[in-house]
């Protein structure tokens, strides 16, 4: 077996450890996509807010 | 020095300054976590009772720190605001929220995958793991308190109020392991006398931590400075920043 499959192998508990860390991975990155969008959504948000006030003006 | 605070502490104030720290909180979080996996998932050697299945230590514990540094931060934040009036404050309590219901969340399923092979089980309803599930539902609850009052000055006192009640079950968690007699191992790292666990794997453990630290300390002020804006947004300057934006 060649050390990288070795590696991915984890004596037989490939199947927990690396779930763990993909699970940590994808929530780590989750929060900071979330922050960005919601940010970006409320300038957003705020620009079509001011367009409809000078329209009902 | 109140006029200091309050200067430094105004949200335009925050919102300005806090820019230009999270490139670098980034870029360290960044170095750490690829110093404490390598050193976690290459260079430590494995268990000699539990094999490779141990490396989940190297996510499991930093979240599970996580939570409860996390926690702490949100009430006292939320008891600065609560007693001070500090905008700023109150915008660190409800954006560390989302990130410690996260660390929660992964401390309890990280758990979970190393429970399974080292104890035979997913879960048990001991000590410490039921403590630390009702941190999830308090961070969980805090989060559906913000979202279901409107005004949101009444929200950050309310969530205060549950963050601070809810205090008394950090040092259940902690104890847990002490107090009860449970399938969770007793702390390895923070005894008064000598951790033990082996230096090769506590450096990886420790850098893990502190990148952990170091990505909570960046994200939470990007996320502030979103609750700052969603807070502001009737003021000047919030249209201000949102006019350069759409004129660059």
């Amino acid at each position: 077996m060649s050390s990288l499959q070795s590696f991915l192998h984890m004596g037989g508990y490939a199947m927990y450890v690396w779930p763990a860390y993909f699970l940590t991975l994808v929530v780590l990155v989750y929060n900071v996509v979330s922050t960005i969008r919601r940010e970006s959504r409320f300038f957003r948000m705020l620009a079509e807010s001011k367009k409809r006030q000078r329209r009902s003006r | 020095m109140f006029e200091y605070f309050y200067k430094y502490g105004s949200p335009r104030h925050f919102y300005d300054l806090s820019k230009s720290f999270v490139p670098w909180l980034s870029g360290i979080c960044g170095i750490l976590f690829i110093a404490g996996l390598i050193g976690g998932l290459v260079l430590a050697p494995p268990d000699y009772q539990q094999g490779e299945s141990f490396r989940i230590i190297y996510v499991h514990v930093p979240s599970a720190w996580m939570s409860l540094f996390i926690y702490m931060v949100m009430a006292s934040a939320g008891a600065t605001g609560l007693i001070w009036k500090v905008k700023v404050a109150d915008a660190l309590a409800r954006a560390s929220a989302p990130l410690g219901a996260s660390f929660t969340f992964l401390a309890l399923v990280t758990g979970s995958l190393w429970g399974k092979p080292m104890w035979g089980t997913w879960w048990v309803w001991d000590a410490r793991l039921t403590s630390e599930l009702i941190l999830l539902f308090l961070y969980l609850g805090y989060i559906a308190l913000q979202t279901a009052i409107d005004d949101r000055r009444t929200a950050a006192r309310a969530g205060a109020v549950l963050a601070l009640v809810g205090v008394v079950n950090i040092p259940i968690i902690h104890y847990s392991v002490e107090w009860w007699h449970t399938l969770h191992q007793g702390p390895t790292v923070t005894k008064l006398d000598a951790p033990s666990i082996d230096t090769s794997m506590l450096v990886p453990l420790l850098i893990m931590a502190l990148a952990f630290m170091f990505y909570y300390a960046a994200v939470v002020l990007l996320r502030a400075r979103y609750e700052i804006l969603e807070n502001e947004r009737n003021s000047a300057w919030v249209s201000e920043i949102a006019a350069q934006r759409e004129g660059g």
